[in-house]
């Protein structure tokens, strides 16, 4: 079978150079090349580029990403988890599973929307407060880094809640059944014996969470309002706006590595494929 | 524990669907603004009569499905290769390209098309949208095959050999029909991938290819717009339809083993 199958390889293989490698490649040269004067790149050469992500201003966005994703994931597991444990429980595993997974695959822009209708000024938390007079001016519940912060939790829960699923639905009921019986109340159950042994689900429901809130666009940008929040608008912001395609390739590739650098520390860990 | 846990559920799926939900429900509201003023099907209306939002959703179905047709064909095809005869650079590839945030996805696509440009003498549109889509939703569809390869008896294929059939027959009668359903499943996802996208969109659409996320967040940045409620609600639910689709024959996919 082996003529065929190497035939079978080679549209996707056209398709991975050509449209995946080599802009990757078109990439890392903008990186290393100088803006010219009307926002073109050319010589010389360098890697200034690179020094400037770290300057204190960019340092700054690094940073907030950084821990806004963080956060974030932190509130995906903390919600996650009793989810996982319920779903894992329950005697229709596969409906409640479902249920989770499928707001995640309609459309994301729409879910961000959906949270600017409740949060806005004018939107239905603050109309419905303000009627019921107990507020007397609108709450600022959207942009700024909570709006940022609810909508990337409420956009990557369920890439929190897969993994924690399968490793909860593998664990031993027996275990939990000797706990009760050595007389642990059931908190003491959950935190000595369940957490514990779910430890690879937590590992990864973390990565698949964190490395897409590390990378996010849309919901800063849509949610944190017009300021540059994260890398994502970092990035988007020197290709459009600034025009200095260089140091946003340049950004591109410090979060790309950022990317890389977090998933290879998990499986190094974890000593297997995560994928 | 017993009777905390399903309250705590019945609230964190209350969490996922009720902005949905409300949204949708807001689309009837005969006000423009958020309170409630009676039932209305007349942001429905005002929708299908703007010619900009009928434009962008044509736009959109021609590139989802385009997109979704070429991606399948070639990762159904991947798949097969990559199964047992490993492909590593094409799958470390692949897998890659799941992991690039979708902007640094964005501007790569950009920065290529805008260098070709330089050569040759065309522009950003409806093409280099499509062709960024086959890109990104080509990894989705082998993961979605492979996935189903798995579960494949190769003995199968053997038999068929060994029975006469040349390497074609033996994939064009016994693999492809085990991997209908996946490739259907694949092809679903692809599409509904395509349809959702803004971030790579938006920086490689030219003129002419506006899409209906692009047209979405226009509005959303202007303001609350109830046609958009009305849009919103429509292709939430289309496109929840089709997932379920995609999930029953990929679960049936599973189960036929």
């Amino acid at each position: 079978m082996n003529t065929l199958r190497r035939w079978f390889l080679a549209p996707a293989s056209v398709i991975t150079i050509l449209l995946f490698l080599a802009p990757t490649a078109i990439v890392c040269a903008y990186s290393v090349l100088t803006r010219g004067a009307y926002g073109g790149a050319g010589q010389p050469v360098t890697v200034e580029n690179f020094f400037r992500v770290f300057d204190p201003i960019y340092a700054e966005i690094f940073w907030r990403s950084l821990w806004i994703s963080v956060v974030s994931t932190l509130l995906c597991l903390v919600l996650g988890f009793p989810l996982a444990l319920f779903i894992a429980r329950s005697k229709r595993r596969m409906l409640f599973l479902n249920l989770v997974m499928l707001p995640f695959w309609t459309s994301f822009l729409i879910r961000l929307y959906a949270w600017m209708f409740l949060l806005r000024d004018t939107g239905l938390i603050n109309s419905l407060l303000l009627s019921a007079h107990i507020i007397s001016r609108p709450l600022p519940l959207l942009f700024n880094d909570f709006a940022v912060i609810l909508g990337l939790v409420y956009g990557y829960l369920p890439f929190m809640v897969l993994p924690l699923y399968a490793t909860l639905e593998k664990l031993d009921p027996a275990l939990i059944d000797a706990a009760n019986d050595l007389g642990a109340k059931p908190f003491v159950t959950l935190w000595k014996v369940i957490v514990p042994l779910s430890r690879g689900g937590v590992a990864a429901g973390c990565l698949l969470v964190f490395i897409p809130c590390l990378g996010a666009y849309l919901t800063p940008d849509l949610l944190g309002g017009g300021k540059t929040v994260m890398l994502g608008n970092l990035v988007q912001n020197q290709f459009t706006t600034a025009r200095d395609w260089p140091f946003g390739s340049a950004v591109s590739l410090v979060l790309m590595a950022a990317v890389l650098a977090v998933l290879f520390l998990a499986v190094r860990r974890k000593g297997e494929d995560l994928l | 524990m017993r009777r905390l846990l399903p309250a705590y559920a019945v609230a964190a799926y209350a969490f996922l669907y009720l902005p949905l939900l409300v949204l949708s429900a807001f689309s009837f509201n005969a006000s423009r603004f958020t309170v409630w003023h009676g039932f209305t099907f007349h942001w429905y209306a005002e929708a299908f009569r703007n010619q900009q939002m009928l434009d962008a959703i044509f736009n959109s179905l021609v590139i989802g499905v385009t997109a979704s047709v070429v991606a399948t064909a070639a990762g159904t095809l991947a798949a097969y290769g990559i199964w047992k005869r490993r492909a590593s650079w094409l799958t470390n590839s692949l897998y890659l390209s799941l992991l690039t945030p979708e902007i640094v996805t964005g501007i790569s696509l950009l920065a290529f098309f805008q260098w070709i440009f330089r050569f040759l003498h065309v522009q950003l549109g409806l093409h280099t949208v499509i062709l960024a889509h086959v890109s990104f939703s080509l990894a989705y569809a082998v993961v979605v095959v492979l996935a189903r390869l798995r579960n494949f008896d190769a003995i199968l294929e053997e038999a068929a050999l060994d029975l006469g059939a040349n390497e074609w027959q033996a994939f064009r009668r016994v693999t492809l029909p085990f991997l209908a359903p996946a490739i259907v499943a694949a092809a679903l996802l692809c599409f509904a991938v395509s349809f959702d996208d803004y971030v790579i969109t938006s920086l490689v659409a030219g003129v002419n290819s506006e899409t209906l996320p692009m047209v979405i967040y226009a509005l959303a940045r202007r303001g609350i717009s109830p046609a958009v409620n009305a849009l919103s609600a429509m292709v939430t639910f289309g496109l929840g339809a089709l997932i379920l689709i995609a999930e029953r024959l990929q679960a049936r996919s599973k189960a036929g083993k």
